[in-house]
């Protein structure tokens, strides 16, 4: 495993989301940018407090989508007017209303495809393993407790002055998070 | 991990402090307030109480005697569905009771009834998600599980009923050396990209809501196996804020592409029917008609499994009231389309004034089903209007009786589309008979059995409530403006 001598960084855990979020804005303006929360929930401030941009997930499921559609179409009218042609009933072979409902189900299935996978690949799962869960306390973090971690790949990182910092917003515990 | 222990026992503690804090009543979600509505969650719990309730019926809750008793027997059902389908591949469908002229009859009644209780899931899960009801939080997860395994046994019955089910694999669009594609312009293929998906996507959805909840069992295992299992399911899941920032994101538009997806579904199922001349199913009333179907009896599943479900498991805290108050008035909406649906199905048949259009009606109130259209009528249209009143909405066992009744119901309703409009379609001469078999039967009790047996091991190896959401509705869970600056 790592050498015991290089930390990934350092770790403040709070008792309620406001704090977390209050701490998290503070060190935004104190200038740490290389910096992660955690929450045991989904929280809107949190992500705006950590400064990040906007998701591209929704253009991949529109990309996805599109490509569903125009996959689905072109299959049907390939199969059934150039590769298979077959008269059934007399109706055209291009008989494209009959056509729609398998390519809205494309469409579905290719664009769900996208939002699932694309999430998961944006955020970098799965990963077996990453330093935060070094810390034995970090195990609260999927029930009730809060967590900042500012990374020590930040310029502005330096551990004793990065822990007086974290100690200032009165956490329950600052813990180092061995890299 | 002993330290980690201590710590969370420290933590309970501090965090019944702050249980029943001022403040609590006040907030509109939990409290019962002026309108006199009961909660949505009991209130008193915390972020802790939340997770170690849910939790610990997965994880350190004794299996009791009732839960290996209800999945040895849901299970011998699922071996006898085995062995009826296994007999059937032998012989082949001449065991079954339907011949020409009712060509489709059980399987299809069958795949119908599944595909519509699936259909309660999604709707719960995706649209009441977007409608911003967030009384569904406790009930979408097990909802959801019901969907997928409903949609299971609904996809066996149409692929078992092919005659050759071995060669299955020719509906799907793949090159192949006869040179062979498709008939996309057929309805049944319609199906079986309709089918193929829905399962796929509830499945993803189900999934991707376990996330979070996978990640909360692996850091809450007390054993070795555990941990590794539900660690390798979480794929590492840590709550960082970039993440949810788009799992949220993800989830929302999964909503948005699930809801068209389960309206569409119903609505390709129904034109399997309507596509066709027969009188009886050749209807335009037919796509919203069935989807209002599929959804009421979909409902009417869901309160049958969440009465028993939270009685036995203590969970009258989060599956409150206020779930089967509400899903029993959706349940009245609904039921009063599908009768609209019959009575808009008779008044075109006597307005077209088509002497076999004619016929449908009258054969279904005289003919030799005459019970079973009564019957329908009775469950579907006639007990369902008991739940105008208060008083009946607040009894669970109501609710779980009526609930039962409509499940027969509209497996009912499916049997009279189905058979009544085929035994007799135009010529006399051609008309017929149907009657199950022990066969038809064994195979329909059988995916009954699959699905129960499914469920009891759904309930106990996973959380059967989306834990991560129950916090987001707590009045704690709130940031507040006031305390951003430290």
């Amino acid at each position: 495993m790592a050498k015991p001598s290089a930390i990934y960084g350092l770790m403040a855990e709070f008792d309620e989301p406001t704090t977390l979020v209050a701490a998290t804005q503070h060190a935004h303006r104190e200038g740490y940018r290389c910096m992660d929360a955690y929450s045991p929930f989904p929280i809107e401030e949190l992500h705006e407090a950590l400064g990040a941009h906007h998701t591209r997930l929704p253009l991949i499921v529109l990309i996805g989508g599109l490509c569903g559609c125009i996959g689905g179409y072109g299959l049907q009218d390939w199969a059934s007017a150039m590769a298979y042609p077959i008269n059934v009933g007399g109706k055209p072979l291009h008989s494209w209303p009959a056509f729609i409902p398998i390519t809205f189900e494309c469409t579905i299935l290719a664009a769900a495809l996208s939002a699932v996978l694309g999430m998961l690949a944006l955020n970098g799962l799965p990963m077996p393993y990453h330093p935060v869960f070094n810390v034995p306390r970090f195990a609260l973090a999927s029930r009730n407790r809060f967590f900042l971690c500012i990374e020590a790949r930040d310029p502005k990182f330096d551990v004793e002055g990065t822990r007086r910092f974290l100690e200032t917003m009165h956490p329950r515990e600052v813990s180092t998070v061995a890299g | 991990m002993n330290n980690v222990a201590d710590h969370v026992k420290d933590d309970a503690r501090h965090d019944h402090r702050g249980a029943g804090a001022p403040g609590l009543d006040e907030d509109p979600l939990h409290a019962v307030v002026g309108t006199g509505k009961p909660p949505v969650i009991a209130p008193g719990h915390t972020f802790s109480t939340v997770t170690d309730k849910i939790s610990a019926i997965v994880l350190t809750r004794k299996t009791s005697l009732g839960w290996y008793a209800g999945f040895g027997f849901s299970f011998l059902l699922t071996l006898m569905l085995f062995a009826s389908v296994s007999y059937l591949f032998v012989k082949g469908i001449g065991i079954w009771g339907n011949n020409v002229p009712v060509g489709w009859a059980f399987e299809i009644t069958n795949f119908v009834w599944w595909i519509g209780i699936g259909h309660a899931g999604t709707l719960i899960s995706a649209i009441l998600l977007l409608l911003k009801q967030t009384w569904r939080t406790s009930i979408n997860r097990f909802a959801e599980a019901m969907t997928l395994f409903a949609v299971a046994c609904a996809g066996l019955f149409p692929a078992i009923h092919t005659g050759r089910p071995w060669l299955d694999y020719w509906l799907l669009p793949y090159p192949n050396t006869m040179g062979v594609w498709p008939q996309f312009r057929s309805p049944i293929m319609w199906d079986v990209f309709a089918v193929s998906t829905y399962a796929t996507v509830s499945a993803l959805f189900w999934y991707i809501g376990l996330i979070p909840d996978l990640a909360t069992l692996r850091d809450r295992s007390q054993s070795k196996t555990g941990s590794v299992l539900y660690g390798m399911l979480a794929m590492g899941w840590r709550g960082s804020a970039h993440h949810w920032h788009r799992y949220e994101t993800a989830y929302l538009l999964l909503a948005g592409i699930a809801t068209p997806l389960v309206v569409s579904v119903h609505t390709v199922v129904s034109l399997d029917f309507s596509i066709a001349i027969l009188p009886g199913w050749h209807a335009t009333i037919f796509p919203p008609y069935f989807v209002a179907g599929a959804i009421y009896s979909g409902f009417a599943m869901v309160l049958t499994l969440a009465i028993p479900i939270r009685a036995v498991y203590g969970l009258e805290d989060f599956i409150t009231m206020r779930h089967l108050q509400n899903m029993a008035k959706v349940m009245l909406v609904t039921g009063l389309i599908v009768v609209y649906g019959y009575m808009i199905e008779a008044f075109m048949a006597w307005y077209s004034a088509d002497k076999f259009e004619v016929f449908v009606p009258y054969n279904r109130m005289t003919g030799p089903y005459a019970p079973f259209y009564w019957l329908l009528l009775f469950c579907n249209a006639v007990v369902p209007q008991t739940l105008w009143f208060k008083r009946i909405r607040n009894s669970t066992i109501a609710l779980f009786i009526i609930a039962i009744i409509v499940n027969i119901g509209m497996w009912l309703e499916r049997f009279i589309i189905v058979v009544t409009s085929l035994h007799r379609d135009f010529m006399p001469s051609a008309w017929g008979r149907y009657a199950p078999t022990f066969w038809d039967w064994s195979t329909y009790v059988g995916t009954i059995g699959l699905f129960v047996a499914l469920l009891f091991l759904f309930v106990r190896f996973l959380p059967m409530i989306s834990i991560f959401e129950m916090r987001t509705i707590l009045p704690e869970a709130k940031v507040d403006e006031d305390l951003r600056v430290i």
